[in-house]
């Protein structure tokens, strides 16, 4: 397991973690606002032509960036200057399946392990396909972070836990990206259930927006992840993004990282 | 692949994989409800009374058996084997589509879903999908792409009339692809009430096996009609493939017939050169998209291409993963065919049997004049008239510079 990412979740305080699309925007400068802004650790979007488990903002952000050619080069490079300019902040790339194993299994998970990669999220390789990519990333260190759901029920919990790293994301609504939050009392119970499973830290997302919303959730869980409502400033913005992304990820992590006196 | 297996007919394997393809490619919310799809699956194939069932609804709803018809002044034109005909543009709703959209509404109804939800490329699906909804009672949603809904109002309109909600979908280049996307994302935010009934034989495992199942019966009623008509099987089967529904109804089962050859046909568009087609298998690579391993139309970093066909029910980037294993076996051959010798045959078949058939059809009567000859008159090769072509008449006219 990655030093990086556990090191993220055992500072005493909740995780925030923030995702924005790679090759939207000026990317390199919308992840150091970030990190300025408070952010514990990043997920780096890979772009998709079909990101099917994606809400309208993030989609938007994947067509921007695919329109001006990013490709999976630019994605690795992007990681590889992150990492030079930021040496303890974790990294995880977030994508969907297709892009990953293109040039094989071995290949991507020797480039994300070169780039300094972390982790990654893989939307639509559930554990009963592991075998595409599980043990190549596992095999060169890399956390494959596994996604669990409100219809993951106890009985496939084990499945999913089963080669696991990193931290585990909860999906705490059933549907897609950056639409509605889920209710608090039912993220506490989720969260609960999940931690009786496994040591693996427990980062909260889907629909969360605001600082109040991050702050609540994080009395509850090990972590919350903001996706949309910073990849809609990179939309809004453009060139003048990294500024809202410093003021947005910095009030989130006011909020997160001051929901707890204790750590969980 | 370089042992042949003992039978063609025993995929997939218990985790839905056709050798190397296939699979269960999804997100996690989805997961429980893909697994619970298969126990249920499973025990509706055991029991009797939903064989009933089907069985009673296409005989009596959709109008089965579909005739098998020989087409003689096609073979006399064609100067080679004899061409025999599978009508399944007769059936209720003018296509094959209806036998699995019966099937799946049963699915839905046993597993107490309220709420039916599917893609649509052509509107055919969407016809199908709209008219069982109908005919149970139950809401149905349809994603079509914005662009096929400009060019497939009649249907549109259909899907209408039958009580559906049609969703035009804007998001990439608005055709079949998009709207699989956003059926995924509706389904994914509705897990607890809906069903979702793919059209094709592909998305994740166990989908690509029960549309065949429910195809199959294409098949089935061939190998017996051309038995009974013909006293021998036909010695080489034709059909056209966009997901692949239509040909592996059919082909499946005969795969086990060492002397019953099979073509499928692919919509090579403009021509696989120029880049415009949706010829999955001759231009593609493996890759991951929809739920399933398969072949697909993609880019060196594994980004999905846009297809193009004249038909807009070919006109997806992939094809059902087990003929992307039957191909890799080399069971089936596969060949392509463009727009162009696609409208050539569908005048051919309107002059010569007075059968109007769909774009999709078309494509396998083109494969017809290269391949006729190479049989001899004593045999005889079987094509798939999938569906009739009155929802095409639009897209040939304008092709033909007719004004209607």
């Amino acid at each position: 397991m990655s030093d990086r990412l556990s090191r993220a979740f055992t500072k005493g305080r909740p995780a925030l973690v923030c995702f924005i699309t790679a090759g939207d925007g000026d990317t390199a400068a919308n992840l150091d606002a970030l990190v300025e802004g408070g952010a514990d650790v990043i997920e780096l979007g890979m772009p998709f032509t079909d990101p099917m488990a994606d809400g309208p903002g993030i989609q938007a952000a994947n067509l921007r960036s695919l329109g001006k050619g990013t490709t999976t080069a630019d994605v690795l490079a992007i990681a590889r200057e992150f990492r030079a300019r930021h040496a303890d902040v974790p990294l995880v790339l977030m994508g969907y399946a297709n892009p990953m194993v293109r040039r094989g299994p071995e290949w991507f998970a020797e480039q994300a392990a070169a780039n300094g990669v972390d982790g990654v999220i893989c939307v639509d390789l559930g554990p009963e396909e592991d075998q595409d990519l599980g043990p190549a990333l596992r095999a060169k260190g890399v956390a494959m972070i596994r996604l669990a759901t409100p219809t993951t029920d106890d009985t496939r919990l084990p499945a999913v836990l089963d080669g696991a790293g990193g931290f585990l994301y909860y999906v705490s609504v059933a549907g897609i990206t950056g639409k509605q939050q889920a209710a608090l009392g039912s993220i506490e119970q989720a969260v609960a259930r999940l931690k009786a499973h496994t040591t693996l830290p427990v980062a909260v997302g889907f629909g969360v927006r605001t600082p109040e919303q991050a702050q609540a959730i994080a009395r509850v869980a090990d972590g919350v992840v903001v996706g949309s409502a910073l990849v809609e400033l990179v939309g809004k913005y453009g060139a003048d993004a990294p500024e809202h992304l410093r003021a947005l990820t910095a009030s989130l992590a006011d909020g997160i990282h001051s929901a707890r006196k204790e750590p969980a | 692949m370089t042992k042949q297996p003992n039978s063609y007919r025993n995929q997939p394997d218990e985790r839905g994989h056709f050798g190397q393809f296939g699979g269960r490619y999804v997100a996690e919310t989805l997961m429980p409800l893909v697994l619970e799809l298969e126990r249920e699956y499973r025990a509706a194939k055991a029991d009797p009374a939903f064989k009933a069932q089907f069985d009673d609804l296409l005989e009596h709803y959709v109008g089965r058996p579909s005739p098998l018809y020989f087409a003689e002044r096609l073979t006399e034109e064609l100067g080679g084997a004899e061409i025999w005909f599978k009508r399944e543009e007769l059936n209720h709703t003018g296509a094959h589509k209806i036998n699995n959209c019966i099937g799946q509404i049963l699915l839905a109804l046993r597993m107490g879903k309220t709420r039916i939800i599917a893609e649509t490329g052509a509107g055919q699906h969407g016809v199908a999908t709209a008219t069982v909804c109908a005919r149970f009672g139950l809401p149905c949603v349809i994603y079509m792409g914005a662009t096929d809904v400009a060019r497939q109002q009649p249907n549109v309109f259909r899907m209408k009339l039958l009580g559906a909600e049609v969703i035009p979908v804007e998001s990439g280049a608005r055709t079949l692809k998009d709207a699989m996307n956003e059926a995924l994302r509706d389904w994914v935010a509705n897990v607890h009430d809906t069903f979702y009934i793919i059209g094709t034989a592909a998305g994740p495992h166990p989908y690509p096996e029960l549309v065949r199942d429910f195809q199959s019966v294409i098949g089935t009623e061939a190998r017996a009609q051309m038995l009974k008509r013909t006293g021998a099987l036909p010695d080489l089967l034709v059909a056209a493939v966009g997901g692949g529904s239509n040909a592996i109804g059919l082909f499946h089962p005969f795969l086990d017939d060492p002397d019953v050859a099979m073509i499928g046909v692919e919509a090579a568009g403009h021509g696989i050169e120029s880049g415009q087609h949706a010829a999955s298998l001759t231009g593609g690579f493996p890759g991951i998209l929809h739920g399933n391993k398969t072949y697909l139309l993609q880019d060196e970093d594994g980004q999905i291409t846009e297809a193009h066909s004249i038909s807009a029910g070919l006109d997806y980037p992939g094809i059902g993963p087990e003929h992307s294993w039957l191909h890799e076996s080399g069971r089936v051959k596969y060949m392509p065919i463009t727009d162009d010798e696609a409208l050539e045959a569908f005048q051919l078949c309107c002059r010569l049997e007075g059968i109007i058939p769909a774009l999709e059809s078309a494509h396998a009567l083109a494969a017809l004049p290269k391949i006729a000859r190479d049989y001899g008159k004593e045999q005889r090769i079987l094509v798939n008239v999938s569906g009739r072509g009155d929802k095409d008449i639009f897209t040939v006219a304008e092709h033909l510079g007719a004004k209607l």
